[in-house]
């Protein structure tokens, strides 16, 4: 008998008297009167910085500005080159600077956005870019967790993440480093 | 070689009493900023009452789940294993880097593949895998294990660090500015991140209605290996399903806010399927968990996410260090989890306790940890992994208390001794005195009083 029939009778023999699945009341869930106020002051609480005053002009600024510096940068705002940036590998893109992309949803209780694999291209660049730079549509913004899952398919495509901040880590005495291994800074655009 | 006992490796630990009370302090503090995060949240716990219910409905149809997940995660193009034990885990990751000649390899954090002693058995074929989250990287280079399952190098200073990074990374020596460190080890890690040719991680959830899983991190370390490399090699645990993906949203509202206090961790990251050319692999490892779920009174232990909250509030722990509980899960959660694995190297494990419950209070998943501790203690000593003096002394001190006539007896002369000769107990052989003076005794009983003042 191989490991998968011997774990799975063992489960089988041993597993407890079938219980229910709790009934989710979603109206139990907290419910925010200014979503966008308390999106944005969580995206700054997780280390990030979030522009939404006249967020249009400032996005073009950022990116004449960064365009200007002549850094290797990705902007898939515009949805016209993304084929281009699908295959680059991991060498390839390590120098990469500055990366635009757009997500699909905002959570205001944590400041976590959903991007999915269509929407990065390349599972890569979200990470591996030292500046990650995010447009959200302010009507995109969810209460909480709950709400997201409603409104997001998870398991769509072969790839997803919710990102709430610049990666960090507090492993040297719980000293909050920000830039870990992935992105050092998070720019967000809510338009 | 018998592992050392969970006191005296505490003795050890709290030697350094400026050190002792650092660890005690910080840890109290991520505590702190859990009680902070988690008051932000009028419905907390109702969010417990559901992760726990969902849970245990789970493990009551864990048969059923797992091979839903199966089906759905092969039919996503993921190549499925089974492990029953450690040795067959090991076995099937080395042979999936063996057929694929692989010799660069990197690891986001996996409390399994420590519990399976993963590194070890590779190191001993030849083969190197480095560990990337910063704290498992700095312990791995110290060539010591975590002592935390959530802040790996929790028992280390910035100094400590400073010297590890100087002598392996060459950093400036005496610089222990964590920015400068952590800069380091980003540095060099981004290298082998990018020559990588396979990359393990853990996984938080796996999603049984849709074959997925989830791996969260701060740092960004697992999506970095996982999306440079060409293999992506997943080890979970059976407990680590939950029904659907919409459950997703109870789960990671509670993990980071348990853990660290933040409201989510930086990356929660969702694999469907792997990436075109990609080889995805996740094994499924039992390792005692079935076993455990046969334990009417302990299985729900396998409720666990990991979070640590139970390490962090408990007064042992953070006075006597993740290394003194010598397991991989260290902490409370540890101390009921390891006996099962093996009762008698760990039969020290559930004694150190006070029994305060307050694990069992910040538990996101409610499981009753402390009553656990309490059911582990009398399964232990039934079966006679207790030390004989201590349960001499547990069978005298049952005759004493259930006799009235000699308890009032021997409180009597235990008063008298004390008074009248107190060196008698105020020596090195009563470990009562250690550490700490005993109690001026009344001339005479409660009850005395009682009887007199009523």
């Amino acid at each position: 008998m191989g490991a998968r029939e011997t774990i799975l009778n063992a489960v089988a023999m041993n597993k407890p008297d079938l219980t229910e699945l709790p009934d989710i009341d979603l109206s139990l869930t907290i419910q925010y009167t200014d979503l966008i106020q308390k999106f944005i002051e969580m995206v700054e609480a997780a280390g990030g910085k979030a522009y939404y005053e006249n967020s249009r002009q400032q996005l073009l600024n950022d990116l004449a500005e960064v365009k200007a510096e002549g850094k290797f940068m990705i902007n898939l705002l515009d949805n016209r080159d993304t084929e281009g940036w699908k295959n680059l590998n991991a060498g390839e893109l390590e120098s990469l600077d500055t990366c635009y992309l757009r997500a699909g949803l905002g959570v205001a209780e944590n400041g976590a956005m959903w991007i999915s694999e269509r929407q990065m291209s390349n599972r890569l660049l979200p990470f591996i870019c030292q500046h990650l730079v995010i447009v959200l549509n302010q009507a995109d913004i969810v209460n909480n967790m709950h709400q997201a899952y409603q409104q997001i398919d998870a398991a769509e495509e072969g790839f997803g993440v919710f990102i709430a901040g610049p990666s960090k880590t507090a492993d040297i005495e719980q000293n909050l480093v920000i830039g870990a291994h992935g992105a050092r800074s998070l720019r967000v655009y809510v338009i | 070689m018998r592992a050392k006992q969970h006191a005296e490796a505490a003795q050890e630990f709290i030697r350094d009493e400026a050190r002792t009370d650092w660890h005690d302090e910080t840890l109290w503090f991520v505590r702190a900023k859990r009680d902070k995060a988690v008051n932000t949240l009028p419905e907390w716990e109702k969010l417990r009452d559901w992760a726990s219910q969902i849970k245990n409905h789970t493990l009551s149809n864990l048969d059923y789940y797992l091979k839903s997940f199966e089906e759905k995660a092969i039919s996503n193009g993921i190549v499925v294993h089974w492990a029953s034990d450690a040795e067959d885990h090991n076995r099937i990751i080395h042979k999936i880097i063996a057929d694929n000649k692989i010799d660069k390899i990197v690891k986001s954090k996996s409390m399994l593949t420590e519990e399976c002693h993963l590194n070890e058995y590779l190191q001993n074929k030849g083969i190197q895998i480095l560990d990337t989250d910063l704290g498992e990287y700095i312990v791995q280079l110290r060539k010591e294990s975590p002592s935390h399952i959530v802040l790996p190098a929790i028992h280390l200073k910035r100094q400590d660090v400073s010297e590890t990074f100087h002598e392996h990374l060459n950093t400036e020596k005496g610089n222990n500015d964590p920015q400068y460190l952590a800069g380091s080890a980003r540095h060099h890690l981004r290298e082998r991140f990018i020559e990588s040719d396979l990359a393990i991680t853990g996984v938080n959830f796996a999603i049984a209605e849709s074959g997925s899983f989830v791996v969260c991190t701060n740092e960004g370390n697992a999506d970095m290996g996982v999306h440079s490399a060409g293999i992506h090699i997943a080890c979970m645990g059976i407990e680590k399903l939950i029904p659907k993906t919409e459950h997703l949203g109870v789960f990671l509202r509670l993990l980071a806010r348990s853990a660290t206090g933040q409201p989510i961790t930086t990356y929660s990251s969702h694999f469907n399927k792997p990436r075109p050319g990609q080889q995805m692999h996740v094994v499924i490892v039992d390792n005692g968990r079935s076993r455990q779920l046969g334990r009417a009174d302990f299985r729900n232990s396998l409720k666990c996410i990991r979070c640590a909250a139970c390490f962090n509030t408990c007064p042992v722990y953070r006075r006597s260090g993740g290394h003194s509980y010598h397991s991989t899960v260290a902490g409370p959660i540890g101390s009921i989890l390891n006996p099962n694995l093996d009762m008698e190297a760990n039969s020290d494990l559930p004694f150190a306790s006070t029994l305060c419950g307050s694990c069992s209070n910040v538990c996101p998943v409610k499981i009753d940890i402390h009553e656990q501790l309490w059911k582990w203690r009398q399964v232990i000593v039934a079966n006679g992994y207790v030390d004989k003096g201590k349960k001499a002394g547990m069978q005298g001190m049952a005759w004493v208390l259930s006799n009235p006539k000699v308890y009032r007896m021997a409180g009597k002369i235990g008063r008298w001794i004390m008074r009248i000769f107190p060196f008698i107990l105020n020596n090195s052989l009563n470990v009562w005195y250690k550490q700490r003076e005993m109690p001026r005794a009344p001339e005479k009983s409660f009850r005395d009083w009682f009887k007199e003042n009523k």
